[in-house]
């Protein structure tokens, strides 16, 4: 069905992933002209809406085919470890040392992003810049979950899965591509009583699957859009460890105004209690916080704004 | 100690969670409206279909519990204050040894012939909601007599189920006892926008019924007869006080209190919608129904409660103790409301009819929806309020101006400190100082930008530096 697109980008038949990749864009493209509509007086929204479809349709759909029309690797740009956690496979990184000076570019940009880029672009915004403009899974939980958010869980209870969770998957992918690279040097499988090979199936299964794939998107209508990226994402971790411990970004609230509504509260797709601390007048510094900016976007008086102080 | 809260509304919950911040209390908290504190002014919320009621509790239900706050769903109708004793309607009783009125308001009803038919309500508690959600289902008329916060609010209501209205406001424009004639102006061509027949200089007569006793039509001062399933009243709210007729506490519409929040009973405080200050501030109003001065309140109860408490078995005598105590000071003027799409802010003293010495540059945009209004002192020049439409400002920026008495002209070119709209939103403070500039001839430039790190500058800047 989508082989002549598929032809007309990388000069291949359409393979299941292409398709995925279609509909995927598809869905993100759709539902994001809904929320431009829906939010058609607030330009916070509109440039967000219009950067997370940029960036899905540019960066990991059209871009990374074009290269492999161009015989160069499959690359996504703004996929960053430990979200994109094959980035340190062996095979990846031969790939990308295989491909001339565009492969060498690649393997730098991405180990820039990761030292560089990610703690400074947070310390001046907030994981805003990644999580709600330019990610793809947040694009899809932006777009095509919008009318899932108020579902996500705000019970304190769910707050502290989710910091168990999160950063257990952090640990994960870091002693998993630690493994991975010890094996790509020493050439040794095997250590201590670990498989590095195993280790690395079994987070690619049990979280790169099941948990961001399956649960992630699947489980929109029963625990909101953002499950994957609140309870699974390590890169979401990183991020927020840097945005509660070193960033200006911060929701600021509005002196008295507050009149504990709860909108906030219940449209936050990441499950944060918005309102326990907007009636209490305190900044919100949460490592959650993907900055979407709706929880000011729905409140009736004025009180929330997304600032970098 | 055991302390008695009469209310889960916002006074008492923040007087509960004041005191038992500081102490080890038992604290009762009494309701007959509902089992769980709510926030009252979401209702309309719940009935749009925003959110669903668990939606709008602050807290989880496991809180009151954890803070050791003892919830009674309870209906008092008599109090003993020497024995200190509640009497519920089921024949219970409960003790108390301090014990603070919070009951709130109720729907005003100006004695129209027909007002208690079924179908003729206000919207003040959730019971006033679920009246609302019974009478909804097929209903194909509603008029809601009462120009006020509440009225649009159940206009919004109704619109959003597609339900037509009729508005009858008894004002030549929607809420100018409150709002200037522009901004009032600007709300009743939003009021039409939305397609609710807005009947200005009109007030409800009779409320005429069938014989089962429901609503049929109402009749207005002009003679006109309408149809309706649903009348809603929101022509104010009064003190919730009629239970207390026949104790021996001093009342005039609602309890009359001191600045500590005292009654004329020892050990007998009250705060917010049900209580009247016997010496408000200048510029205030004896009873101030709204959110925030009912929040105000219950923190200072607490204090006052507390302090006292401390001083019992100590050698203080009862006048140093009285001087422990912190006066109510509701600090300067502040509210907001929305009016459907409008949001609304206010900060100090904005009339619709101001006094000789009242000045005001008025901006508005050319699309009608947006307006900012700072008034000033002439001659002297200093800021006096500020009232906006559909931009949000800072609170603490403008509480500052306004208590710093700063001139309008250092306001002006440092307006942008003040605005609180989302990032990437248009600024019209640039058009503000224009405006002033062209009708005043001068030429003041702008000299702060909208940033976050001179907003905090700014306020920890002392005063008068």
């Amino acid at each position: 069905m989508v082989d002549p697109v598929s032809k007309a980008l990388n000069g291949h038949e359409a393979s299941q992933w292409f398709l995925y990749g279609v509909l995927y864009t598809l869905a993100v493209l759709v539902m994001g002209l809904r929320m431009l509509a829906k939010y058609r007086h607030n330009r916070y929204q509109l440039i967000r809406t219009g950067s997370v479809m940029f960036f899905q349709t540019a960066f990991a759909f059209l871009i990374p085919e074009i290269l492999v029309r161009l015989n160069y690797p499959y690359y996504d740009f703004k996929n960053i470890w430990p979200l994109n956690y094959s980035f340190f496979f062996d095979w990846n990184l031969h790939n990308l040392l295989n491909s001339g000076g565009l492969g060498i570019f690649m393997l730098v940009w991405g180990i820039v992003l990761i030292v560089i880029a990610v703690p400074v672009i947070t310390y001046f915004f907030g994981k805003r810049w990644y999580c709600s403009w330019v990610c793809g899974c947040g694009g899809l939980a932006e777009t095509l979950g919008d009318p899932f958010r108020q579902l996500s869980n705000k019970k304190l209870s769910a707050w502290k899965v989710e910091r168990w969770l999160i950063h257990g998957v952090l640990v994960f992918a870091v002693v998993m591509t630690a493994l991975v690279l010890y094996t790509y040097f020493s050439g040794q499988s095997q250590v201590l009583f670990l498989n590095s090979y195993t280790v690395r199936g079994v987070y690619g299964f049990l979280i790169g699957s099941i948990f961001a794939g399956v649960v992630g998107t699947g489980f929109y209508p029963f625990m909101g859009s953002r499950v994957w990226c609140r309870f699974g994402c390590p890169l979401a971790a990183y991020l927020g460890l840097v945005q509660r411990f070193k960033s200006r970004f911060r929701i600021t609230t509005n002196g008295g105004q507050c009149i504990s509504c709860g909108n906030c509260s219940t449209y936050c797709e990441m499950g944060i209690d918005v309102r326990a601390y907007a009636q209490r007048g305190q900044d919100i510094v949460r490592a959650s916080c993907v900055g979407c900016g709706v929880c000011s976007a729905v409140c009736p008086r004025g009180v929330l704004k997304l600032e970098n102080g | 100690m055991h302390i008695a809260i009469l209310g889960n509304g916002i006074a008492g919950i923040t007087a509960a969670r004041h005191i038992r911040k500081k102490s080890d209390c038992e604290i009762t908290v009494i309701s007959a409206e509902s089992d769980h504190f709510f926030s009252r002014t979401a209702l309309m919320y719940v009935y749009m279909g925003h959110m669903r009621f668990e939606d709008i509790k602050p807290y989880e239900d496991w809180f009151w519990g954890k803070n050791r706050i003892n919830l009674v769903n309870g209906f008092v109708t008599n109090i003993d204050y020497r024995k200190k004793t509640l009497f519920f309607n089921d024949d219970t009783t409960c003790s108390y040894d301090k014990l603070i009125l919070a009951t709130g308001s109720m729907t005003h009803k100006a004695g129209w012939p027909g007002q208690d038919l079924d179908g003729v309500h206000g919207l003040y508690s959730l019971q006033d909601l679920q009246a609302m959600e019974r009478h909804s289902e097929g209903l194909k008329k509603a008029v809601i007599v009462g120009g006020g916060l509440i009225g649009i609010e159940m206009a919004e209501m109704f619109h959003s189920r597609h339900i037509p209205v009729t508005f009858l406001v008894r004002e030549s424009s929607f809420w100018n006892t409150f709002l200037p004639r522009e901004e009032s102006a600007m709300i009743n061509r939003h009021i039409i926008d939305h397609g609710i027949d807005l009947q200005l200089e009109t007030e409800l007569k009779e409320i005429w019924g069938d014989r089962s006793g429901k609503l049929k039509l109402i009749i207005t001062n002009k003679g006109e007869k309408i149809e309706c399933g649903f009348a809603g009243i929101t022509t104010g709210v009064r003190p919730n006080i009629d239970f207390l007729h026949f104790t021996p506490i001093e009342y005039d519409r609602g309890i009359l209190v001191n600045d500590y929040l005292e009654t004329s009973v020892p050990d007998v405080y009250a705060i917010g919608d049900c209580a009247q200050l016997r010496t408000p501030k200048p510029g205030r109003r004896p009873i101030e129904p709204v959110w925030y001065t009912g929040r105000m309140m219950g923190e200072t109860v607490a204090r006052n409660i507390l302090a006292e408490q401390s001083a019992v078995g100590s050698t203080q005598s009862p006048v140093t103790n009285h001087q422990s105590l912190v006066t109510y000071d509701p600090g300067i003027w502040f509210n907001s409301a929305k009016f459907f799409d409008i949001e609304y802010q206010v900060y100090g003293d904005v009339q619709p009819n101001p006094p000789a010495n009242h000045r005001s540059i008025y901006w508005e945009h050319p699309e009608g929806r947006k307006s900012i209004r700072i008034v000033y002192d002439q001659p002297k020049g200093h800021v006096l309020g500020f009232n906006l439409m559909g931009i949000r400002y800072r609170h603490e920026v403008c509480e500052q101006w306004i208590r710093e008495q700063t001139h309008i002209e250092e306001v002006l070119p440092n307006l942008s400190l003040a605005n609180f709209d989302p990032e990437f939103f248009r600024e019209y403070e640039p058009a503000v100082l224009q405006l002033y500039n062209a009708q005043t001839g001068k030429n003041i430039q702008p000299a702060s930008r909208r940033s976050l790190t001179q907003v905090l500058n700014f306020l920890k800047r002392p005063v008068n530096a």
